[in-house]
């Protein structure tokens, strides 16, 4: 007999079993991404995630024997509308979970809503580390903090050549970039790499000349670059215009994928640590999941590299629909307490929350899988 | 010395790009006394309809500026025709509020059109720098500047030396003693909306390859022009190329030196200093339009 993590994986691996036609309403899943705005590319791709989960579950069967129904909100790149986009969702269409925001300083705008409306939500971006510290207990975390991504990362230097001996930062000025710089500096730190300067730029800046001109007069040298995936292709294009001479890192799970199309010039290869890499879904830790989020991505006819992003979208889909089904019923507390028991596999590896935060307040947070990828000339490979 | 000869061009490059957005805004105020906020959705319309040209379509990317322009220019005076003409004789705040709403509907028009996913424009000069001794710049930024230079003393000339620039510098000094003269002035407002949407347009088709092509990329161009044209003063050419450039060479500076996490503030700073100094701006009120 299948167990129920078996039979999870065989829906989802094979998703032309489909199921047409239900009879009672759809269960509402809200969800909140920058649509439109400064991160607008990352938004869309994790949005186009979680429409394929719908569309795959709903094929499986739904849940509870219902129809699942992705409600889609933007929140335009800026925390102020993440809070009336949330508000939306939860007082007009009534949704018992919630998926966002992407950013980090969107989910902590959030954060207070959740307390409000006692309803839980699933962030599968954000990577700042007090979005699971500060005593949130609707929050439950997939993407890994920025301090996650940095000893992970760390324990990849030897696959550096030549090792990395001073390291500077370019990062958005924003708690996502500002947090990945701090968290980097210290598990680097402790490897013994020097630190050097950290220059920042607004989200919206688009002439990031001063930043790149003041980052070439420091001796490190690598960059690490913490931002949404346009400016980190702004970033990357600038470096080369500026003559950086440095080697670039790029954090936080983004890929610069208009760089495929329109590489840049040879001998300005720069390494990106992502959370799926969808060159190579057989190197997934549950690659039928992968092969079936990618092939499903691509009958869409969607940009390729957006499926970097878009993972996160679909891991989290699959995440609040199995609480749902553990909950038995679509009601906030209910799925709030299910999460705690959610041990399912996903693109990016074994989603489980582990308890983070003030005791009797605790946010749970996921251990997701890291991977480096080489681009080089518009082409990739696995570090 | 290296850092501050890098920090050199590129401030002049940064500048060359705010002039060019400042002397469409500071042209159409000028004349018309018509605060345009559509400026920035026009920027960025100039950048959609070069990527839609050289991207979708195949045309040459030199062509393709020119009639990403032109479009500018034809939309320019679309606005001016449907909205403006018939609000010639409305306060300034009701005009006001149906160019903040016209800026609305085209940039949710380019959302519905394009998507919110940012593109990049092909262009056809090579990606590596020119290098120069200490310092380096892209290709496309040199032309860019050598553009934006050309169709700043082009504008100068139209202005200074053509019936159309008299009509428009009349019709700026006194209206009704121009339209006395002869001097239509509701076709010099339709032409003047124009050419000032066109100069809009035509930044976002040089910008736009340079950068990345968004829905939201007019935003702070816009907000950048307005502090532009108050920089320089109000209506005044030479004030929109001054001050662009001055912004320019504060914001290269400030950041590289100073602290890139304010860079935008140190700009406004200026401003600031300016006005307190200076209340009319970098260029007297006498010396306007032309």
């Amino acid at each position: 007999m299948m167990n129920r993590r078996s039979l999870l994986l065989a829906s989802l691996a094979t998703p032309a079993l489909s199921v047409s036609g239900f009879a009672a309403d759809p269960i509402k899943i809200g969800m909140t991404q920058p649509l439109t705005g400064a991160v607008a590319a990352s938004g869309n791709y994790v949005a186009n995630g979680a429409k394929i989960a719908t569309e795959v579950l709903n094929r499986a069967g739904g849940v509870l024997g219902r129809p699942l129904e992705l409600i889609l909100e933007d929140n335009k790149s800026n925390p102020r509308e993440a809070v009336a986009s949330v508000e939306k969702l939860v007082l007009r269409d009534r949704v018992p979970v919630l998926i966002g925001a992407w950013s980090s300083t969107f989910t902590l705008a959030i954060m207070p809503k959740l307390i409000e409306y006692k309803v839980p939500m699933v962030v599968e971006t954000s990577s700042a580390s007090r979005i699971t510290t500060s005593g949130n207990p609707w929050v439950f975390r997939i993407a890994p903090t920025s301090e996650m991504e940095a000893v992970a990362f760390s324990a990849l230097l030897s696959k550096f050549t030549p090792a990395m001996k001073k390291i500077d930062f370019l990062s958005v000025n924003n708690d996502f970039g500002r947090g990945a710089a701090e968290k980097f500096s210290a598990a680097l730190a402790a490897r013994g790499i020097a630190i050097g300067r950290t220059e920042t730029m607004t989200p919206e800046a688009t002439d990031l000349a001063a930043q790149l001109t003041a980052l070439k007069q420091s001796d490190g040298d690598t960059v690490f670059v913490t931002t949404g995936v346009e400016q980190m292709t702004l970033a990357l294009r600038q470096a080369v215009e500026q003559r950086l001479g440095k080697r670039i890192v790029t954090t936080g799970g983004s890929f610069p994928d208009q760089l495929l199309a329109n590489p840049l010039p040879p001998g300005n290869d720069s390494f990106h640590i992502l959370f799926y890499a969808p060159w190579f879904p057989e190197r997934a830790p549950h690659p039928a999941i992968a092969r079936t989020y990618t092939e499903e991505w691509n009958k869409k006819g969607w940009e390729f590299a957006g499926l970097t992003e878009g993972f996160r979208g679909y891991d989290a889909m699959l995440t609040v629909v199995e609480a749902i089904k553990l909950a038995g019923k679509p009601e906030a507390e209910a799925i709030r307490e299910a999460l705690w028991k959610v041990k399912i596999p996903g693109v990016n590896g074994d989603i489980a929350f582990a308890k983070e935060g003030p005791a009797g307040q605790e946010s749970g947070q996921n251990r997701p899988n890291v991977s480096i990828l080489r681009l080089s000339e518009g082409k990739t490979s696995l570090l | 010395m290296d850092q501050a000869l890098q920090h050199l061009v590129n401030g002049t490059v940064l500048g060359g790009t705010y002039a060019l957005l400042g002397i469409g805004l500071t042209l159409i105020f000028g004349v018309m006394r018509v605060v345009n906020f559509t400026h920035g959705e026009l920027y960025a319309f100039g950048a959609y309809m070069t990527y839609a040209f050289v991207s979708l379509l195949g045309v040459n990317f030199f062509a393709a500026l020119a009639l990403a322009t032109l479009c500018g220019v034809a939309l320019g005076a679309a606005l001016e025709l449907v909205l403006l003409r018939r609000m010639r004789k409305a306060d300034i705040d009701s005009v006001m509020l149906v160019m903040i709403g016209a800026s609305l509907v085209l940039q949710n028009g380019e959302m519905w059109a394009w998507g919110g996913v940012a593109k990049l424009v092909p262009n056809p000069f090579n990606g590596s720098p020119l290098v120069i001794g200490p310092v380096s710049v892209l290709p496309l930024r040199l032309f860019v500047l050598a553009v934006s230079a050309a169709l700043l003393l082009g504008f100068w000339l139209m202005l200074d030396r053509t019936r159309a620039g008299v009509a428009m510098r009349a019709t700026f000094q006194d209206p009704e003693t121009a339209a006395l003269m002869g001097v239509r002035i509701g076709w010099v407002n339709t032409a003047t909306f124009a050419i000032g949407s066109g100069l809009a347009a035509a930044a976002g088709a040089l910008l736009g390859p340079v950068f990345m092509v968004s829905p939201t990329m007019g935003d702070l161009v816009g907000l950048k022009a307005f502090a532009i044209v108050i920089l320089g003063g109000l209506g005044s050419l030479p004030g929109a190329t001054l001050g662009g450039f001055a912004l320019g060479f504060v914001e290269e500076y400030a950041g590289g030196y100073l602290s890139t996490e304010y860079r935008d503030a140190f700009g406004f700073l200026l401003i600031i200093l300016v006005l307190a100094l200076k209340p009319q701006g970098l260029v007297p009120a006498k010396e306007r339009i032309g």
